[in-house]
């Protein structure tokens, strides 16, 4: 008698055991799925050559140690990854906006002392007596690295530019692809 | 010091972030166990290459030293590849 209670203790004891385990298993799958992974996202809203110059070395320099990269450019940050400039078909505050922005990489302001471009000169001329990589150059060596570029579609879109005034062979994509990248990654910036 | 290697690499007059990316690509061409030196003329290489070997799961820094070639100070890191 007394050794059949002892059983059904047991049974019961190993029941919750059982019940225990397999709630601790889905909580550490769950906890698994949200570990971040070796991935930096950087968002590039800033279109000051500097700021830009930063955000490419990172972006290079983490491709480089291994970590996945993505780049999320989006309202002032877009004019980087422009090739050139179209006026006809937009309307007069889209056309106001394309003319008063950079029309590529390479005539992006610094965000001190640009002096209507002078200052955005010397600093390209200072790099280049330094043997610093151009902008141009940084980015062509993120892509050869495989960094995820995305241009942000309604900031895209807002400011009037068009896909094909943008450099070929990017993403587009909005705020959940960012956050889709960014919640993985052990760091994000916004630049 | 007698740090044996199989490859050098030279980054001097390079700046940031160019000898790390280069190097990757360096040891890249190397087969595990095979070490790479690296000369560089970055100062901030010396804390880059650490930073690298310590995240990255592919490298091993197996040592870092400085030489003086033409009065310019040369950082000199030795990296190994692991897998």
């Amino acid at each position: 008698m007394s050794a059949q209670s002892t059983i059904a203790t047991e049974s019961a004891e190993l029941q919750t055991l059982r019940e225990k385990v397999r709630d601790l298993e889905t909580r550490l799958a769950q906890v698994e799925g949200r570990v971040a992974e070796d991935r930096v996202s950087i968002v590039v809203f800033s279109g000051d050559l500097d700021r830009v110059m930063a955000s490419f070395v990172i972006a290079t320099g983490a491709a480089a140690m291994g970590q996945q990269v993505s780049m999320f450019f989006t309202f002032w940050g877009l004019s980087v990854m422009k090739k050139d400039r179209q006026l006809a078909g937009k309307s007069l505050h889209q056309k106001m906006m394309t003319l008063m922005s950079p029309g590529s990489s390479r005539s992006l302001p610094v965000s001190k002392m640009n002096y209507f471009g002078v200052g955005a000169k010397m600093l390209r001329s200072m790099m280049k007596a330094k043997n610093v990589n151009s902008l141009e150059e940084m980015i062509a060596l993120a892509r050869e690295l495989n960094v995820r570029m995305i241009a942000c579609e309604m900031s895209r879109d807002v400011m009037g530019i068009r896909q094909t005034e943008l450099l070929d062979g990017l993403e587009c994509g909005g705020v959940a692809t960012f956050l889709a990248d960014s919640l993985k990654s052990r760091t994000s910036l916004f630049i | 010091m007698s740090q044996t290697f199989d490859q050098v690499f030279d980054a001097r007059g390079l700046n940031c972030p160019m000898p790390l990316v280069n190097a990757r690509k360096e040891i890249g061409k190397l087969e595990p166990g095979q070490i790479l030196k690296v000369m560089a003329t970055d100062r901030g290489s010396v804390a880059d290459f650490q930073g690298w070997a310590k995240i990255a799961k592919n490298v091993e820094l197996v040592a870092q030293e400085n030489e003086s070639i033409d009065g310019a100070t040369v950082y000199v890191h030795f990296i190994k590849r692991t897998v």
